[in-house]
């Protein structure tokens, strides 16, 4: 062992903060030597993603911590778990998962955890503030904290996230120290329409595209519309981080460490410099889908990562627009929108919800489709608004997947066909 | 003929077993099965191998931060590899025999190799693992039991 520690870590590691610690910071430590890691650093908030994937071994890792009696010893929310907690039995789960998955958010819930149960922590509680220093799982909202938040967080996965939680502590490296968020590579849009860039399915494409460019290096993105917003955004992280690691990036007049050039690459050179053009995101944007346009459709799947209540105010205006032209969802046709407890209870306040349910709109809490089993075994094709939902269901769900914008979804549900007519699917 | 090559101990453990090389790198998760021990990434060069029991040689660990999940369930089911030599550190399968250890008092030891050492390894070389991170390799004797 060649980590330093402070009083208090040996305090842990001797066992006299009780078993648990003893375990968590055992873990800790060991990580730390594998890092390479000087010394160990507190973190101030922690974000949960091994609760969100059912294993008999990531079950019993939660409950055995229980039993030697773990505590969070800071703020602690909840990525998506593995099961609607309330509304599983809508979606087709058997009782064998459910009470396992119950289990499992029940030793979550034991240690102290806030249950926020979403893969969108900073839309919904407990954000944390520009450069803070934090352990944060799940890889969009990584990616989202680091990049649009500018709080610091390495890539916390399964396991070493609640280690973190219960000791506070985590190796001092990486992404939690400044010289290493410098940006690496330039990405520059040139010549992208700006009606393109208003579309919400363009953040989804240059995200896919930018995960694909970037490789390990931090990349900076020149040309993007001063005023996106928060879903904008969190549609890009989730992309990005699926096609790529990507943990960090920065976008000039957007993003809180890059005002200039200069501040986003801290006065270096980028290593390289590549040109986005409408061609690469109309290739990009074909990578996506699987499926043919005029296919038949079964499922429409929305809020990858969770929905927030302006994406439930967009759904919203495009459902009534389709119901007050005599329009209906297709029979054939099952349309899903997942989300967190904290948006679901903001549109029980609005008159939203008798629309979207009106017109056959299943919504789903606290998990999603890659978590629990609410796919059904015949369903062939489905459509997505999400990069990351796109990227992921082929191999997954084993069905194949058309990307589109919410707009399109909301159509090709009506019509039970996929179709995608926007300018960023023509093939250049 | 026995070399013997002096790597970095990412955990430390002893082994040993006959190498199962691959040039690409590999996700766990996706890529190796947790019940049996095959490689299920059909997109993979080592496809339908069977790790079990192998010392697992690949560049580096690729892709989600689940494959320390399925490194741990692989160890518990009694599937995983021997051991495991990487060119470039891989926190997230270090992770995952880290966990394994102190759940299971099982662990896979892995070792990072310097580039030369690394692509001096063959398929099916007898391997022996010691807990300073010493790889010796043996390409002469190649026990029947293997």
């Amino acid at each position: 062992m060649s980590v330093k520690l402070s009083q208090t870590d040996e305090q842990m590691l001797n066992g006299q903060k009780g078993p648990a610690a003893q375990m968590a910071m055992r873990i800790m430590v060991r990580m730390a030597d594998v890092v390479d890691a000087p010394e160990m650093m507190d973190v101030s908030q922690a974000h949960i993603d091994g609760c969100g994937l059912l294993s008999d071994t990531g079950l019993e890792f939660a409950e055995t911590l229980v039993a030697k009696g773990a505590k969070v010893s800071i703020p602690t929310t909840l990525n998506m778990g593995p099961l609607d907690l309330q509304n599983w039995r809508q979606f087709g789960v058997s009782e064998d998962f459910a009470a396992k998955a119950i289990r499992q958010a029940k030793a979550y819930t034991d240690m102290g955890c806030i249950p926020t149960w979403t893969c969108a922590p900073y839309q919904s509680y407990l954000t944390p503030a520009f450069g803070r220093q934090i352990a944060w799982g799940e890889s969009n909202a990584i990616c989202y904290a680091n990049s649009v938040l500018g709080a610091r967080t390495n890539r916390y996965g399964d396991f070493i996230d609640i280690c973190a939680a219960i000791t506070g502590r985590v190796p001092k490296c990486g992404l939690h120290l400044k010289q290493n968020r410098k940006g690496q590579i330039l990405l520059r849009l040139v010549d992208i329409n700006p009606a393109v860039m208003q579309s919400n399915a363009f953040f989804a494409v240059l995200g896919h595209l930018t995960g694909s460019l970037s490789d390990d290096k931090i990349p900076v993105i020149e040309g993007l519309p001063m005023k996106a917003s928060s879903d904008q955004l969190k549609a890009f992280c989730a992309a990005a981080a699926s096609s790529g690691a990507i943990a960090l990036f920065h976008a000039i007049g957007i993003t809180p460490e890059a005002n200039t050039l200069e501040e986003a690459f801290q006065g270096e050179q980028p290593q390289r410099t590549i040109d986005i053009h409408l061609s690469d995101l109309q290739k990009a944007a074909s990578e996506l889908s699987t499926a043919q346009e005029g296919i038949n459709l079964d499922l429409v799947i929305l809020g990858c990562p969770h929905f927030s209540f302006d994406e439930f105010r967009e759904l919203t205006e495009l459902i009534r627009a389709q119901t007050e032209a005599g329009q209906t969802l297709h029979p054939n046709v099952r349309f899903i929108v997942i989300t967190s407890q904290t948006s679901y209870s903001l549109l029980q306040r609005s008159d939203f919800i008798d629309v979207l349910t009106d017109f056959g709109v299943e919504i789903t809490l606290d998990t999603c489709m890659f978590h629990t089993p609410m796919v059904s075994k015949d369903t062939k094709v489905i459509m997505t608004n999400s990069g990351k939902c796109a990227y992921y269901a082929p191999g997954e769900l084993a069905v194949q997947v058309a990307f589109a914008n919410m707009a399109e979804c909301v159509d090709s549900a009506v019509n039970g066909l996929v179709c995608q007519k926007e300018a960023l699917w023509k093939k250049s | 003929m026995e070399k013997i090559l002096t790597g970095k101990p990412i955990v430390a453990g002893s082994a040993q077993g006959a190498a199962l090389v691959s040039k690409e790198p590999i996700s766990f998760w996706g890529g190796v099965c947790p019940r049996t021990g095959e490689i299920i990434d059909r997109r993979h060069e080592l496809s339908r191998a069977i790790v079990t029991g192998r010392v697992f040689v690949f560049p580096k660990g690729r892709g989600s931060s689940t494959s320390s999940a399925t490194l741990m369930e692989s160890i518990a089911s009694g599937v995983a590899p021997a051991a495991i030599i990487n060119l470039k550190v891989d926190p997230i399968l270090a992770l995952g025999s880290i966990v394994s250890d102190e759940l299971y008092h099982k662990a896979v030891p892995i070792v990072v190799l310097k580039e030369k050492d690394f692509f001096s390894i063959k398929e099916n070389d007898h391997l022996t693992i010691e807990p300073d991170g010493t790889v010796k390799i043996n390409t002469d004797q190649y026990p029947c039991s293997q």
